[in-house]
């Protein structure tokens, strides 16, 4: 493997709260040498001044819809995209089908994922059988196989009794639960975030209160029994806020935000395109506003995308008929410099924590710091250079994004996945 | 006028919605001829496309196309492709290949027409989209109010019953506001949608309050299986606490006309006697509902197209 010399870049370490102009060396998939002043013949040198030099980005929410969905997207193309998106670690939701709910099916991802991916996959398992909320996985096995978390996203656990037996069993193994709070008897045929908006435009609401029942719920049986629960991209102010409380208490919850629900509100939905139908819906102003200020704070632990790749098919129709769901992988970064970075929410080293050190904690990976010895992901990133949303360009087989035609600042210029430029 | 479709009131302007106004009166006498034929469309083709059931709208429509001699056909879920399977943008396409002129929906989802209309060269006119709007039935409505009562601005007019499921109400809401006349809604807070008081309307629950000095009454049609969906405990609590009745034609000004897009459940949104009484106009907006859909065709097909 390639020797690679990274100067002059500005390095931010969370783990060390290190943010300073250095150089990196790579050799062996590791980072061999950190300092200034690094010079090596026989190496690829990349000129990193003025550029931010991340630990490798780790998004713990992606799906990668193989095997069943591969029109959709595939572990090849998917993890293309997230390579292309800065992303050297992606977690894939268990929704395929079959269903990730075997230790065969974790290892059928994880055998493919290293033979066809471009970054690391991490399996995430599904909490019952068939995600069907009817009986528990062998998550015992499936933690012994490698599974990184528990979750049956978009099919939430309805039974509080079913979870609560979830987290007593999978805190034997310090195992996280990964939670899609909504209660789908509130949000039932709605459509968009419940509010001013949605009668504006005629359409069927999902109120906030769908969310915080079961942001709710997941705190109480946390506290109950122990185990580590992650909220998944949190969307409204009062679950936020009962985060924030949570945390204090000492509760063993984490929450994760996309991109686009503290980049957008539900004012984006006016015109009707179905690319802004997105579950949990985008919300109103001061959701918004209450996500960027739980990342600024750290009650918002990690930013992850929610990937969510449909074909054109399945937005093509109408609103109400339209999938959810937004290929987020490839704007992620742009919209978190621009939304956060730029106007000074986060700083670089808030942004490497939420975009890499945080989700690598959460899954229990060696990922999300920079030192010598340590493993060569690294993300560049021009934060100045200025770029217009094309979706015809993204990697992913999902065009489906509101932000098409955007103009946002931040580009992943490289990205190092074991000391391989991809 | 300077839009292809009549997609929903919102899109329109003040000037749309008088001239409209304005060509239905042109449009109605043609109504009470005796050859009632006109050749302003001659030759145009006209589809009715109706994805939920539909007997006075879809007739009101073919009746006004027939009215200036367009050729009309029409297309229902039953027998349509849409129970096979075929997508929304699809039949836009079969439509188009055919050469049609002009689509008229119903469609339960809002905004469909909206798509539709992305894929059709031809004029697309809402007569219904999910929630959201009919266009057509609001502007029936404000014809009817403005020959009554002279003029629109300054007018207090009573939206009653289920608002949240109702597109007449909100397209009534989105044109007499903008016409200036003070909207009040009536209604169990079940049946009134949030931040509804946003589109520049006040909101009671209780009917006699919001009556008071009404110069118009709107009913709605409650559909009966809202009960169970927990909306409201039984028809004949709503009657009778959020019914039209005697009570608030008290409390309304003496000559309030009393209105309803029908069909109407009789004893249910109001007792007969209140149908059937002089203030009523609802057979009236049968009526005003043909030539306010002529004047729409008519403008739609002339001047519409650029």
């Amino acid at each position: 493997m390639d020797r690679i010399l990274i100067k002059n870049g500005r390095v931010i370490d969370p783990a060390s709260s290190t943010d300073a102009v250095t150089d990196l060396m790579i050799e062996g998939g590791l980072i061999v040498r950190m300092g200034s002043g690094l010079s090596a013949s026989d190496s690829t040198e990349i000129n990193a001044e003025g550029m931010l030099v991340f630990p490798g980005l780790v998004d713990m929410h992606v799906h990668l819809r193989e095997p069943g969905e591969e029109h959709k997207e595939t572990i090849e193309s998917g993890t293309k995209s997230a390579a292309a998106g800065g992303f050297t670690t992606i977690a894939c939701m268990p929704n395929t089908n079959p269903v990730i709910d075997s230790p065969a099916m974790v290892e059928y991802i994880s055998l493919k994922a290293e033979k066809e991916g471009r970054v690391r996959v991490k399996p995430i398992a599904a909490i019952t059988k068939g995600q069907r909320g009817e009986e528990l996985s062998p998550i015992g096995e499936l933690v012994r196989y490698g599974a990184a978390a528990f979750s049956d996203d978009g099919n939430p656990v309805t039974s509080s009794n079913l979870m609560r037996r979830a987290m007593e069993y999978a805190s034997m193994w310090d195992a996280l639960i990964i939670s899609h709070c909504e209660d789908i008897d509130l949000s039932r045929d709605g459509v968009m975030n419940e509010g001013d908006m949605s009668t504006l435009l005629g359409m069927q609401g999902i109120p906030a209160a769908a969310e915080d029942i079961m942001v709710a719920r997941e705190i109480a049986l946390s506290k109950y029994t122990g185990c580590r629960v992650h909220i998944a991209h949190i969307s409204t102010k009062n679950s936020v806020e009962m985060v924030r409380h949570a945390k204090k208490q000492g509760v063993r919850v984490t929450a994760e935000a996309t991109p686009h629900h503290f980049c957008l509100t539900d004012s984006a939905v006016d015109g009707y395109s179905s690319m802004t139908k997105v579950n949990p819906p985008l919300r109103s102003e001061g959701d918004v506003e209450e996500v960027k200020r739980g990342l600024a704070d750290g009650t918002i632990d990690a930013i992850a995308t929610d990937h969510a790749p449909h074909h054109r098919d399945d937005k093509l129709v109408e609103y109400s008929r339209a999938a959810f769901g937004i290929s987020g992988l490839e704007t992620a970064v742009p919209l978190a410099v621009t939304h956060l970075l730029r106007p000074g929410i986060l700083t670089p080293l808030q942004l490497a924590e939420r975009m890499s050190r945080a989700p690598a904690k959460l899954l229990k990976l060696d990922a999300g710091y920079i030192r010598e010895n340590g493993p060569a992901d690294i993300t560049i990133i021009d934060p100045e250079c200025e770029t217009i949303v094309d979706v015809n360009k993204f990697v992913s087989k999902g065009k489906n994004s509101p932000f098409n035609g955007m103009r946002l600042w931040g580009r992943v210029l490289y990205t190092i996945v074991g000391g391989r430029i991809f | 006028m300077r839009l292809k479709n009549l997609l929903g009131i919102r899109d329109l302007s003040n000037e749309d919605i008088l001239q409209i106004l304005d060509t239905a009166v042109l449009m109605k006498p043609i109504m009470e001829t005796k050859n009632k034929r006109t050749n302003y469309l001659l030759g145009k083709i006209l589809v009715t496309l109706f994805y939920e059931p539909s007997t006075r709208t879809r007739v009101s429509f073919e009746l006004a196309a027939k009215y200036l001699g367009a050729t009309t056909t029409n297309i229902s879920t039953s027998s349509s492709s849409v129970v096979k399977g075929e997508t929304l943008i699809d039949t836009a396409r079969t439509l188009r290949a055919m050469g049609v002129d002009i689509v008229v929906m119903r469609h339960p989802m809002t905004a469909a027409h909206r798509l539709l209309g992305e894929h059709l060269d031809a004029v697309v006119i809402n007569a219904g989209d999910g929630i959201n709007e009919h266009p057509t039935q609001a502007l029936l409505d404000m014809f009817t109010i403005r020959e009554k009562k002279g003029a629109i601005k300054g007018l207090k007019v009573v939206i009653a019953g289920d608002i949240l499921h109702s597109r007449v109400a909100r397209s009534n809401i989105w044109g007499l506001t903008r016409l200036g006349a003070k909207v009040v809604l009536a209604g169990p807070s079940t049946l009134i949608p949030r931040g509804i008081e946003k589109m520049g309307v006040e909101v009671f629950n209780d009917i006699r309050k919001a009556a008071a000095d009404a110069d118009v009454v709107m009913g709605l049609r409650i559909q009966k299986e809202r009960q169970k969906g927990g909306l409201f405990p039984s028809l004949r609590e709503y009657s009778m606490l959020f019914g039209i009745d005697r009570d608030v034609l008290e409390v309304a000004k003496e000559d309030v006309l009393i209105m309803h897009p029908g069909p109407t459940n009789r004893g249910v949104e109001m007792p007969s006697e209140i149908i059937d009484s002089d203030n009523s106009a609802i057979e009236e907006q049968v009526t005003n509902g043909v030539a306010v859909r002529m004047a729409i065709l008519y403008m739609l097909t002339r001047e519409g197209v650029s």
